[in-house]
């Protein structure tokens, strides 16, 4: 039997309009309009459609079938960690006792959830060799924000004006734009054989710098080496290094940012830890920092005296909040679970299997596809589209093709260095057979590619739709049905 | 270990990669720094993580627990069970950002549908697929404010939960925006304009305006605010529940329209995770942070949904990116979208009056109770208002807590100059006998209080 994702026509929403009334929420007869001034009264209610319930559940239920997630099979987009969901995280997060419980409670009433809270601070400090974490940030680069927040706090208060920050070529999209938010002015610096190039670093670093953004392993899935040399050259220019948690998967359990002299370390616990990416989101992006920079990390921090939780807002250099609340609670309390079934030679056992399996795949792989910069790779490594451009052919249509072969195609086009790059992140909940599988298929497109080239351009011809046509929709823009309504 | 499938076909796997251990995988670690381990506690069965987190999620007292007013800025209203079952899907929440749109379609629809939704309820053009919450969505309507007008100041009120005022600062702080606080009034609670209009001068970007405002107020000024503002933006923060019943804020000629989405769809979850929603005018689309699912064609000319604009965003603009956000809160976006989908505009409206008909008995029966007046300020409010009191309102908490009553959000502390006073919020969850409850929980307080008060020491 080969791969066919489901195909539904569903309409829209706003298609299926059925002028039900509801039936889910209590009636109100006497509503006395008055309570309202007239200039703001909505007589007739907003034009949402009214559709019955059985409508409704078929309708996402035909469209979850043409989405694909990692349950339905192996998910290899590099640097996202697509690694299997413990389903009894999600049935602990359905629980009462946390989806009922409101944020502005007394405390006496959260005992429960701070205890979570605050262990769970004390575990990602333990993984990640710091000694304060705050729970707060929503995602990645929530994080990357409040560090870089963290940062300008620091430097106004040590009353230096240093305007640069400064990332290596192979970085990611949000490094960049999270320095440009908290205004700073960004320099690349070049890499060297894949990993951060030190002369260009000396080169770059100044009194200007206030911090290096790196990620380790970065997203070539190089480990990098030089890091505590790294570490040193910022040191010594007075400026701090900052660590991009995106692949901690790697490494957690071998070795701690915090020990390889980092100064400010955001976890992302949608990859690592194992929370479900949601199609998107939510994630969830803890920060921890050196004990120099922990007096400003943001209120409230969890806290306990005795045996007795509490909120701590009373941090007078705290630089205040960047979201509101505590943090993405329902997200932490699905890592607290996954770390927790995992234990501390879990947590490292995992990040081996991650190594092992990316490097059994790269292994099946290096003889039918490019793969620059080294051998040794971490959770990831990066392959190269460029050999079939002679048939006309680009990632673009390998990633496409991988689709029909029942497989969600890698990240593509990224990291920048690599031309026509696909960066395969397998994880290490990926079984043997998934992978051997997946390098089949990959080495079946070679040759299609060889044989077959229009199989690839066609391609898919099995997923819910065929190609999609972005330019198309770049020329008629479309975002919502009342622009259909209008002839859009 | 139940997640890792190839524990034991290590050595194999090894074997064929021509390594003998694990530890050469990890060669070009520098050896000063690797570790032999975590100290963390050990790895437990299934079964014993969830008897012990179970235990401690069991510690805490609820809203189901207790009869709860609290507010703020979340509000515990009824999920439809089609919300969890639904969106609960494991092809919905198991997957991530569509960038392969042919294999993402369902939730690239879904998304599509809940940009139309929320163009539906607040009147806007376009809006994108969240924000990480509704403190972040403002936030980010400042910075966009700032990119389109090129000024360099924002105006905001003082009357505005002040966890969303600081993050609005740390957001506008590195890039040296003014932030300007306009204060209310003191007998309505609502905005003073006069000041406002003061505020506003040829280097503001936007002004800022809640509807309701955090005290519940509606701002009746929003209404023609337009009209003094010159080509000053009109940034207004909403509730979309009170949109059932109140006009959109594009009927006050607003420019860009955000809120936490959290009162659809989603549950407390003790403040997260939420979602930010955030719309504006269609000539400030390529001005949007976030993510924006258009309408497309296949090859063969079929309906396909992909994400538009991406020349936006920083995973292709990198620092001249409209935002730095990547990940956001889809899954809570498609929440929203299901739970407005299932009960239809009949039931949005429903939510809305129920939610706010129980505010306003709720204030009659207190104002009726010496001691406490209700609401304080004398403006229109929605589902939430000012309670003013002669007690001490952490005295008065606490009581109400010996009586499995969560009061609602104390202000003394944030806003000293209302005295001792406290909010109340309703949703449709609260039944008569909830607000019969509570206002003889306050009346005997206070009966208690005065005859003890009368008793002197005896
Ligand atoms: C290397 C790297 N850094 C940062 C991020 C941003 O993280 P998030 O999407 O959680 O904001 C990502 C993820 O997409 C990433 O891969």
């Amino acid at each position: 039997m080969e791969y066919h994702a489901a195909r539904h026509n569903v309409p829209l929403l706003s298609e299926a309009n059925e002028e039900q009334d509801c039936c889910h929420i209590v009636e109100e007869p006497d509503f006395d309009w008055d309570l309202f001034p007239s200039s703001m009264r909505r007589m007739e209610g907003p034009p949402i459609p009214s559709i019955s319930e059985p409508s409704v559940a078929r309708h996402y239920t035909q469209l979850s079938q043409m989405n694909f997630g990692v349950d339905v099979g192996m998910y290899p987009l590099g640097s996202c960690t697509m690694k299997y969901n413990p389903k009894v995280s999600e049935s602990l997060a359905a629980h009462a006792g946390i989806v009922r419980l409101h944020p502005r409670e007394p405390e006496a009433a959260t005992q429960g959830i701070l205890r979570i809270l605050y262990e769970l601070q004390l575990m990602l400090a333990e993984i990640g060799g710091v000694p304060e974490v705050s729970l707060q940030p929503a995602a990645g680069a929530h994080g990357e924000f409040l560090g870089m927040r963290l940062v300008r706090a620091y430097f106004d208060d040590i009353g230096e004006d240093r305007n640069q920050v400064l990332l290596p070529d192979t970085s990611h999209g949000t490094n960049p734009a999270s320095a440009v938010m908290s205004g700073y002015e960004v320099l690349e610096v070049p890499s060297k054989e894949g990993t951060v190039d030190l002369d260009a670093l000396e080169k770059a670093v100044s009194d200007r710098t206030a911090a290096f953004m790196l990620t380790n392993p970065n997203t070539l899935g190089l480990f990098e080496h030089d890091v505590l040399e790294i570490a040193r050259i910022l040191h010594d220019k007075g400026a701090l290094l900052y660590y991009d948690g995106a692949n901690l998967n790697a490494i957690m359990g071998r070795v701690r940012p915090g020990d390889m002299n980092y100064d400010i370390v955001h976890f992302n616990l949608h990859k690592t830890f194992a929370t479900p990416h949601g199609g998107g989101g939510p994630g969830s992006g803890p920060v921890g920092v050196t004990e120099e920079l922990a007096k400003y990390l943001p209120v409230p921090m969890v806290a306990r005296e005795e045996s007795v939780y509490y909120l701590d807002y009373d941090r007078p250099d705290s630089i205040g909040k960047v979201r509101s609340f505590v943090g993405s609670t329902g997200v932490l309390l699905r890592a607290y679970t996954y770390i927790r079934l995992m234990g501390g030679d879990g947590l490292r056992r995992a990040a081996e299997l991650s190594v092992l399996n990316s490097n059994y795949l790269a292994h099946r792989l290096k003889d039918h596809y490019p793969m620059p910069y080294g051998s040794l790779r971490k959770h990831e490594f990066v392959l190269s589209g460029s050999s079939m451009k002679d048939k006309g052919l680009r990632t673009l249509d390998v990633a496409k093709r991988l689709i029909d072969h029942g497989f969600h195609p890698p990240t593509i086009y990224f990291p920048l260095l690599v031309e026509e790059a696909l960066m395969i992140e397998p994880t290490e909940t990926e079984s043997r057979r998934d992978l051997d599988a997946f390098a089949d298929a990959m080495i079946k497109i070679a040759e299609e590619a060889e044989a077959n080239p229009q199989l690839l351009r066609d391609a898919p011809m099995k997923a819910p739709v065929g190609r999609v046509d972005e330019v198309y929709g770049a020329r008629n823009p479309v975002y919502c049905w009342q622009d259909m309504e209008k002839g859009g | 270990m139940q997640y890792l499938p190839n524990e034991s076909m290590v050595d194999a796997m090894l074997e064929e990669m021509g390594l003998t251990s694990i530890d050469a995988l990890y060669a070009d670690v520098p050896e000063s720094v690797r570790i032999d381990g975590l100290k963390l506690p050990p790895g437990m069965p299934e079964q014993e993580v969830a008897a012990e987190v179970e235990g401690l999620l069991s510690d805490n007292v609820t809203t189901q627990d207790f009869l709860s007013f609290l507010g703020g800025g979340m509000y515990d209203h009824y999920v439809p069970a089609t919300v969890p079952a639904l969106a609960g899907r494991a092809e919905f929440y198991t997957s991530y950002t569509p960038y392969q749109p042919e294999t993402s379609q369902g939730m690239l629809q879904a998304m599509f549908e809940y940009q139309s939704l929320v163009c539906a309820i607040t009147g806007m053009d376009v809006s994108n697929i969240s924000m990480y919450d509704g403190a972040t969505a403002l936030a980010e309507a400042a910075l966009m404010a700032v990119r389109v007008t090129r000024k360099e100041k924002v105006v905001v009120p003082v009357a505005m939960d002040p966890e969303k005022r600081s993050v609005l600062g740390n957001y506008l702080y590195g890039a040296g925006i003014e932030v300007v606080d306009v204060d209310y009034h003191p007998d309505t609670g609502q905005l003073n304009r006069d000041l406002l209009v003061r505020a506003v001068d040829e280097d503001t970007a936007a002004v800022y305006i809640e509807n309701p405002n955090y005290f519940g107020c509606l701002e009746e000024t929003l209404v023609d605010i337009k009209d003094d503002l010159g080509k000053t933006l009109l940034m207004v923060g909403t509730n979309p529940v009170a949109l059932g019943i109140l006009r959109p804020p594009a009927d006050f000629g607003a420019d860009i329209v955000v809120g936490d989405g959290q009162p659809l769809g989603n549950p407390l979850n003790y403040g997260g995770p939420t979602l930010g929603f955030f719309a504006t005018r269609r000539s400030y689309t390529r001005q949007m942070p976030g993510r924006i699912i258009g309408l497309t064609k296949d090859a063969d000319g079929n309906r396909a949904f992909h994400m538009a604009l991406q020349t936006r965003e920083q995973h292709i603009r990198r620092s001249k990116a409209t935002s730095n956000i990547c990940t956001n809160e889809n899954l809570n976006a498609l929440a929203f979208a299901i739970h407005l989908a299932t009960v239809g505009k009949g039931g949005l409206v429903r939510m809305a009056q129920a939610s706010a008909n129980r505010a306003h008995s709720l204030a009659r029966a207190i104002d009726a109770i010496e001691g406490f007046k209700a609401p304080l300020f004398g403006s229109s409010f929605f589902n939430e208002f000012v309670v003013g009191t002669d007690h001490e309102v952490g005295e008065l908490t606490a009581a109400m807590l010996m009586e499995d009553i969560f009061l609602g959000v104390p202000l003394t502390r944030d806003f000293p100059d209302l005295g001792e006073a406290f909010m109340l919020a309703t949703t449709e969850r609260h039944t008569g006998a909830d607000l019969d409850d509570l206002a003889v929980a306050l009346k005997a307080f206070h009966d208690g209080a005065s005859n003890w008060f009368a008793g002197g020491d005896l």
